[in-house]
């Protein structure tokens, strides 16, 4: 960080100063995939982690001794296999607990954080037959769902649909020009109608991260539950759900250096408990009959069909990789990336970030528009040059659309990533205008 | 760069300088096709006439967002199609989408394709193979709506 004269104009985050630079050279050496050569032998640059990280080998020999020592079916079963991979998936749950501060019963594996928002979305409409209990999750005529104009599609479909299954209405909060929530009207948007509010806790296009704290507290005042997607934060910097505010936080092994197929909601207990179940099922009944059934507590009433036992352990060694580095120095390593970044590409005519300029409530995915060269051709020339970008409207059509743009270009950053590889990006961009200038 | 092989300059050229872009009246349909990864649309109009007993390609007109591969692909479609029967053209488009899902090993009949041929190089990027069809397959679904019924301008222009 650089210190200018004058008064700062805003306080250095404490955790800044206990921060340690990350050993990016042994990060590399632990991902076998970064070593592989593209397009003509290039060296991979790959700026695509928001999309999916790569997994270290610890993740992958983790997932591997599952299979190859434990594997069988959890919770069932009458024999020893059986009860190492119940210990281990149970263990698992635990170990991703403890990284997000959570209890382990408060831990759903969903498949996805898509997956784990859906959840919430039809225990909610399932609400409705779910007797008395579940009576604070039933929204009908007259009731108000909340979302932004930032969010990835996982965060906005399926309220929109459960407003089309119950008749609820969708509201939103708009973005800024900036491409932040627009908060300006957080008064008039959350009120004694509103029933939820779903917001992203860092976007994945623009990079803004709302303050869901605060947002939380106005929708808990009014009684509205809140649910945070965390598929772009829990990755990339500390989250803990005892300062998040929110009610429910949904997030992803496989954007987590974890394997894919696997995806975690997290909720608070006693909303967990409360709540009808979404898939039902073998693993989340209490008692079957054939006039009807009665579902276990959570978190296995929402975990119906054979667990994903190795893909659990698999992100329960992802969780161990990224606190070994410590989420303070991931945190930090990122922000001196996207600071670099932006000031590389904010420096080139043409080019319009869509984002914040600085990394203040920001984090780390840069996506931006290159005057007269649209996104897939700009990914195709990168790509040519090795560099792995995503070029489309990133699952979120609403805020490209509020932002004037049909689609953008968006490099994202992770622990295995460095500077050379941001101005490998820069550079890309350049030659990416000649190409298209000069021909 | 092998990505030259995607852009050849006949493709550059037709994506700098469109042919038949912008919306022409009177049309027989009217179409709207997306390609929902990127969001690229297009919209397009064709007006089929009767040529010695046998339907032909009068005209087609186009408006569209997207990237050079899909913008200079509906521009080279519309001079393929545009003056022959209904069947020639359907050939043509055949031809192309077999081109496309060639993979790179295709011999292209140049006779058949024309400038279309150009885009043989993208069917070494099968993520954009999608842009260069997208031009195609609105075409395609214009033409059928046209010789669906007697045409209405007012209920074509659903899609």
């Amino acid at each position: 960080m650089t210190t200018t004269a004058g008064p700062p104009t805003h306080l250095p985050d404490p955790l800044q100063a206990a921060t340690r630079p990350l050993d990016v050279g042994a990060i590399r050496a632990d991902f076998p995939i970064l070593g592989r050569g593209v397009r003509g032998g290039r060296p991979l640059v790959y700026l695509d982690s928001g999309a999916t990280s790569h997994k270290p080998r610890q993740v992958l020999d983790a997932e591997r001794d599952f299979y190859t020592i434990h594997n069988s079916a959890a919770h069932r079963g009458a024999h020893l296999l059986g009860e190492e991979a119940t210990d281990a998936y149970e263990a698992a749950r635990a170990r991703v607990a403890a990284f997000i501060g959570a209890a382990p019963g408060e831990i759903v594996f969903t498949k996805s954080a898509t997956e784990a928002l859906n959840l919430v979305a039809y225990a909610m409409s399932n609400a409705a037959t779910a007797g008395p209990q579940a009576a604070r999750f039933r929204v009908g005529p007259g009731d108000e769902i909340l979302v932004t104009e930032l969010e990835h599609h996982a965060n906005l479909v399926p309220w929109q649909q459960l407003c089309e299954r119950t008749g609820a209405t969708l509201r939103w909060f708009g973005v800024t020009p900036e491409g932040r929530v627009d908060l300006s009207d957080a008064a008039a948007l959350i009120t004694g109608r509103t029933r939820l509010v779903a917001v992203t806790h860092q976007s994945n296009v623009t990079g803004a991260v709302p303050p869901v704290a605060e947002i939380a507290a106005l929708a808990h005042a009014r009684g509205a539950l809140v649910v945070a997607d965390g598929a772009q934060s829990v990755p990339h910097r500390p989250v803990d759900v005892a300062t998040l505010g929110a009610d429910f936080l949904a997030f992803s092994s496989h954007k987590m250096l974890g394997p894919s197929g696997i995806g975690v909601l997290w909720g608070r207990r006693e909303l967990l408990e409360a709540m009808p179940p979404f898939i039902t099922g073998g693993s989340m009944i209490e008692v079957v009959r054939m006039e009807g059934s009665t579902f276990l507590p959570p978190p296995e009433r929402f975990e119906a069909g054979v667990p994903a036992a190795a893909q659990a352990v698999g992100l329960a060694a992802a969780c161990d990789y990224l606190d070994a580095l410590g989420m303070e120095n991931v945190a930090a390593h990122e922000e001196e990336l996207t600071a670099h970044a932006l000031e590389s590409l904010d420096a080139i005519d043409g080019v319009r970030i869509l984002g914040p300029l600085t990394t203040d409530d920001r984090g780390g995915a840069v996506s931006f528009t290159i005057e007269g060269v649209h996104p897939h051709d700009v990914g195709q020339l990168l790509d040519e040059l090795g560099i792995a970008v995503r070029a489309d409207h990133h699952c979120a059509w609403p805020l490209h659309r509020a932002l004037g743009v049909q689609a953008s270009t968006r490099a994202t950053f992770y622990v295995y990533n460095t500077h050379d590889e941001v101005e490998a990006l820069a550079e890309g961009v350049r030659q990416t205008q000649r190409f298209f200038a000069a021909t | 760069m092998g990505v030259e092989s995607l852009y050849q300059e006949i493709i550059l050229d037709h994506y700098r300088h469109p042919h038949n872009k912008g919306l022409r009246e009177p049309y027989d349909a009217q179409v709207q096709h997306v390609n929902p990864l990127c969001g690229d649309e297009v919209t397009l109009r064709v007006v089929v006439k009767d040529a010695g007993g046998e339907p032909a390609v009068a005209d087609v007109s186009y408006d569209s967002l997207g990237c050079s591969i899909s913008q200079a692909s509906a521009s080279v479609m519309t001079e393929a199609v545009i003056g022959k029967t209904v069947r020639e053209a359907m050939d043509i488009s055949a031809a192309f989408l077999e081109l496309m899902q060639s993979r790179g090993t295709a011999e292209p009949d140049e006779d058949l394709l024309g400038d279309a041929v150009a885009f043989e190089g993208v069917s070494k990027y099968p993520a954009r193979i999608k842009c260069a069809l997208l031009g195609w397959m609105a075409w395609k679904d214009a033409v059928s709506q046209a010789l669906d019924g007697p045409a209405t301008q007012a209920g074509r222009e659903q899609t």
